[in-house]
């Protein structure tokens, strides 16, 4: 099997699994409890927090654990704006956000909040002028994510905080994507609270995080006991908390050259795939892209069938075609930097981890070719465009 | 997702290809919903076709359902054609999941639309095929 859907979830490190061990069977207090076997599991879950709070430069205090990214994305855009409320109903956010934030910001219009989405430009590059210009009296929150689950993008995080600042506005930002695969400091990039997940960098599912600036005033999201300072209720996942813990401690130290051998790896198989491939396309940006995510998009395929055929080579994908989806439409992502809906249909995501392996690139670039050039020679839309070039 | 039967066609899909001069070519859907079906039939002077293939974009299902489709059709009449509905194909394939229904539905109405070219091209009228509809998701919509 070959694994390139490494942005839907990682598989867990060894190391981190063996970290979690001792918190299922042995170590299994609830944290919050007051005698001393208790004290071991608050100790680690402490530790934990110290971790995951160094990889973005924030204080462990400022870290909330949560059951994952679209919970804390769920908290910080409603917490936000119901806390805000009063001073006003206008959020804004970006086109191509992750579901967990945009249907977000959907139910809050239903509750009568005004969003505006901010479009992007063909890469996928938030238009800081749009941005800048949505900006009402009433703003009370930016939510821009920090890089893109489908086409890589990263987005200038700092810029956003500038503005976001200079009108007094909190900026939220959905980095379940970036935190560990790129570097992050929340003070140099202005973010007030950002959200981060486990799975997507070889920790376990179903653990994430807020991080809250201190002095940044939202209210709970689950109520219940004195959990995260009373923010947060709900006995801690311990195994999953250190687990996370672990995973940012192992993501920390592959921030530098580990990361840049994957983007190595990506550039190469994004280049044998445009040259080798005719009619296809890079979605995303260029440059400023995740070091594991490669975007593509070929003409007159259709993106399912793509990936049954693959999966039969062993290879593991994703796209954003509309029957991948369950709806008659595209993905939002591929809309909104542009592309026609026949081409945005034709997408295919592959995501690289540490592991991927120049070979398991090579083999992937073959199978794809062929693939491509089966479905195509079936494809009515190839047909047309073949005797229209003829023509 | 897929019964055995779907994933066979799409594996395997039957008359894939093209009809050089058929006596009538249909194509249905639109790339805005991500499927598109074209029909080729080669009809002799009784009315019975002869040969049949097609092409598709779309996912697995758009392909499966086209290929079975071909095959309920092929050496049959006019008349027989004409009742191949989509929930024949579907119950051909072994069932389609919910949301892979209308692409049955686009089989059916790549049929249809490749008999009405054959009906325009040799002025003739086939009793109970209607002119297909531009859109096809359209009409499944109306439907649901």
């Amino acid at each position: 099997m070959i694994y390139l859907d490494n942005a839907a979830t990682t598989k867990v490190s060894e190391a981190v699994f063996a970290a979690m061990k001792p918190y299922f069977c042995e170590q299994y207090a609830n944290p919050s409890a007051i005698y001393t076997f208790a004290g071991k599991s608050m100790k680690a879950v402490d530790e934990a927090r110290k971790d995951v709070a160094g990889l973005i430069g924030a204080q462990p205090n400022e870290i909330y654990f949560t059951a994952g990214g679209s919970e804390s994305d769920n908290w910080a855009v409603k917490a936000a704006a119901e806390t805000y409320r009063a001073k006003g109903r206008h959020i804004i956010t970006s086109a191509i956000e992750h579901h967990a934030v945009l249907h977000t910001c959907q139910y809050l219009e239903k509750q009568g909040y005004e969003v505006t989405y901010v479009g992007v430009d063909e890469y996928g590059v938030i238009k800081l002028d749009e941005l800048a210009a949505a900006v009402r009296e009433d703003t009370v929150l930016i939510t821009v994510m920090a890089a893109n689950n489908e086409i890589g993008t990263i987005q200038p995080l700092k810029e956003i905080g500038e503005i976001a600042k200079r009108n007094g506005i909190l900026f939220h930002t959905d980095a379940v994507q970036a935190y560990g695969h790129i570097p992050l400091d929340v003070d140099a990039l202005g973010i007030d609270m950002l959200s981060g997940s486990g799975h997507k960098l070889y920790g376990p599912k179903g653990i994430g995080f807020l991080y809250i600036r201190k002095g940044v005033r939202i209210g709970a999201y689950v109520h219940g006991g004195a959990q995260e300072r009373s923010r947060r209720a709900g006995t801690h996942n311990t195994p999953g908390i250190v687990g996370m813990g672990a995973a940012a401690r192992l993501a920390a130290a592959d921030l530098g050259e580990n990361m840049k051998k994957q983007a190595a790896l990506r550039d190469y198989l994004i280049q044998r795939v445009l040259d080798e491939i005719p009619y296809s396309r890079l979605n995303g940006h260029p440059a400023d892209r995740l070091p594991g995510n490669a975007s593509f998009c070929f003409r007159f395929i259709e993106g399912e069938s793509l990936l049954i055929l693959l999966d039969q080579k062993g290879i593991c994908a994703s796209s954003g075609s509309a029957c991948t989806s369950g709806s008659l439409d595209p993905s939002h992502v591929l809309l909104a930097i542009g592309l026609p809906h026949e081409t945005a249909h034709g997408s295919l995501r592959l995501t690289l981890s540490g592991e991927t392996t120049k070979e398991e690139i090579d083999v992937t670039v073959e199978e794809l070719k062929k693939i491509v050039g089966r479905l195509r020679s079936m494809s009515p839309l190839y047909e047309d465009f073949c005797k229209s070039q003829e023509g | 997702m897929y019964s055995e039967k779907v994933m066979d066609h799409f594996n395997n899909p039957r008359n894939v290809g093209e009809i050089e001069n058929p006596s009538g070519v249909g194509t249905v859907g639109n790339a805005k919903c991500g499927d598109i079906m074209r029909m080729y039939l080669d009809i002799d002077g009784d009315g019975i076709i002869r040969d049949v293939k097609f092409k598709t974009f779309g996912c697995g299902a758009a392909v499966a359902t086209s290929s079975m489709a071909t095959e309920l059709v092929k050496g049959k009449s006019i008349r027989q054609a004409l009742e191949v509905t989509n929930k024949a194909v579907m119950d051909a394939l072994d069932g389609l999941p919910p949301v892979k229904v209308h692409c049955s539905l686009l089989a059916e109405e790549a049929i249809h639309a490749a008999l009405w070219d054959y009906a325009e091209k040799n002025n003739i009228t086939i009793e109970g095929l209607e002119k297909p509809v531009d859109d096809i998701e359209e009409k499944i919509e109306e439907e649901y």
